[in-house]
């Protein structure tokens, strides 16, 4: 195991694509490689990129990456894409916009399907970005479609969050209003030479404006910037927008340490201890079969859903605390 | 909670030739069948394909090539598996392969070609049985 650690430390890059995929995967023992690498994460700057399929985000990471890599920054990519919940197979195609960069020693991609994790999704993607950190990248992007309260959960835990939107695409605002508006810490308009920019632009002015009484009070008021990715354009300005943001959370927390922040702390325990109990209890009733058999039971009319649930979680929790001691 | 392995494979098409149907018909069905299909779009290198089913750390590649550069471009990344110790990664192939070449690809490390006319059941079915998710 500490040879493990020693690899990824060094950067190897085979020994990190493979525990990203134990952690996918859920194996038990990478828990004990995560405790010893903690101590050497929290230097990457991580950004969370999320927006609705077909905006452009991959396009935009890549962009992204290559000016980083000119900058002389490392880059870790991580691109969520959703699994099919009919088969449980995904495509993973956010590469394609990105294979350009395989080559390079200082970028490492990897692309991740949200299976059918209970809220597992959150705590997979920040062990993987905890992996990388610990690699050494100094720049982390995190790409997801932004639906589905994990989804926005995960770029939620980023140092900065960008989100993405094309114009002409009103209804996505709505969307966007619905939840994840408050985790923008920077817009982006991307395919900005599109017909209806402008107001797409005004729409989301008019939104963040609402909330002029926080900016008063000097909390970062989110830029809207336009891009057009695909070209180039609005990308460099882009990264500016981000380093000011990095100064801003520098000057308002005294650190960039989420780790130092009592409110990331907690709520990234909340998550680890939420998907912990579920995979322990869950896990447990799931193999004994007593899962299955509660369901067959209120099915057939012989228990009410309440008396199962108290039947099943009761005991586990008692037996956990007094087993586990 | 997810203790099984899942498949994960990726669907590559290197060289020169721009038809990427086949290989996007490919990639759904393996979705289909339940794996987690990485797909890296036209024109790649063998480096490149290796480098990223290392980074993605997959445990079969399927190549597709339409445009006779098969004879290089396939044992070409079996060979770079190799160098980079990755070679318990399966390699497959398909595409418009002449038969007198698939006997000396299959030699030369490619697990299996399939030709036009191989149906997807086929090659789903193969998959399953020949590839196995990584163990630890």
């Amino acid at each position: 195991m500490d040879d493990i650690v020693k690899k990824i430390i060094a950067g190897d890059v085979r020994t990190v694509a493979r525990l990203i995929r134990d952690i996918d995967d859920g194996i038990p023992e990478v828990r004990e490689v995560l405790k010893k690498l903690y101590p050497y994460t929290g230097n990457a700057y991580v950004i969370g990129i999320t927006g609705a399929p077909g905006v452009g985000k991959s396009t935009l990471v890549d962009q992204m990456v290559a000016h980083l890599r000119d900058q002389g920054k490392t880059v870790g990519v991580l691109a969520v894409d959703p699994t099919s919940p009919f088969s449980g197979g995904a495509i993973l195609g956010d590469r394609v916009r990105m294979q350009r960069h395989s080559m390079d020693s200082g970028v490492f991609i990897r692309s991740m399907a949200t299976r059918g994790h209970f809220g597992g999704l959150t705590q997979s993607t920040r062990s993987a970005i905890d992996v990388l950190d610990a690699m050494g990248k100094d720049y982390i992007l995190v790409e997801t479609v932004g639906v589905g309260q994990d989804e926005v959960d995960v770029v939620k835990s980023a140092h900065t969050t960008v989100i993405v939107v094309i114009p002409g695409m009103g209804d996505d605002i709505q969307a966007i209003k619905a939840g994840i508006l408050e985790a923008g810490d920077i817009f982006v308009i991307n395919k900005a030479e599109r017909e209806g920019a402008d107001k797409t632009l005004a729409d989301l002015r008019l939104m963040l404006d609402m909330d002029q009484n926080k900016y008063r009070e000097g909390k970062w008021k989110p830029p809207i910037l336009k891009t057009e990715a695909v070209f180039d354009k609005g990308v460099v300005e882009l990264l500016e927008e981000i380093e000011k943001h990095r100064e801003y959370l520098k000057q308002t927390h005294g650190t960039l340490l989420p780790r130092r922040q009592k409110e990331k702390v907690s709520q990234e325990l909340l998550d680890m201890v939420k998907s912990r109990l579920i995979e322990e209890v869950l896990g447990k009733l799931t193999e004994t079969g007593e899962f299955d058999r509660a369901v067959d039971e209120i099915v057939e009319g012989q228990i009410d859903p309440y008396t199962a649930c108290d039947n099943l979680v009761l005991p586990n929790i008692e037996s956990n605390s007094s087993s586990k001691k | 909670m997810e203790r099984e392995r899942k498949l994960r494979v990726m669907v590559a098409k290197p060289g020169l030739d721009g038809h990427d149907r086949g290989a996007r018909i490919i990639a759904r069905a393996y979705r289909d069948a339940g794996f987690e299909v990485v797909y890296t779009g036209l024109h790649q290198t063998p480096e490149e394909i290796v480098e990223a089913a290392i980074q993605e750390d997959v445990d079969m590649i399927g190549l597709s090539s339409l445009a006779g550069a098969h004879r290089y471009l396939f044992p070409r990344v079996v060979e770079l598996l190799k160098e980079k110790g990755a070679d318990d990664i399966v390699v497959c192939g398909g595409g418009i392969i002449p038969d007198e070449d698939i006997a000396k690809l299959k030699e030369a490390g490619i697990k299996e070609i399939f030709t036009p006319g191989a149906s997807l059941d086929e090659i789903v079915n193969w998959v399953k049985e020949n590839v196995k998710p990584r163990e630890r």
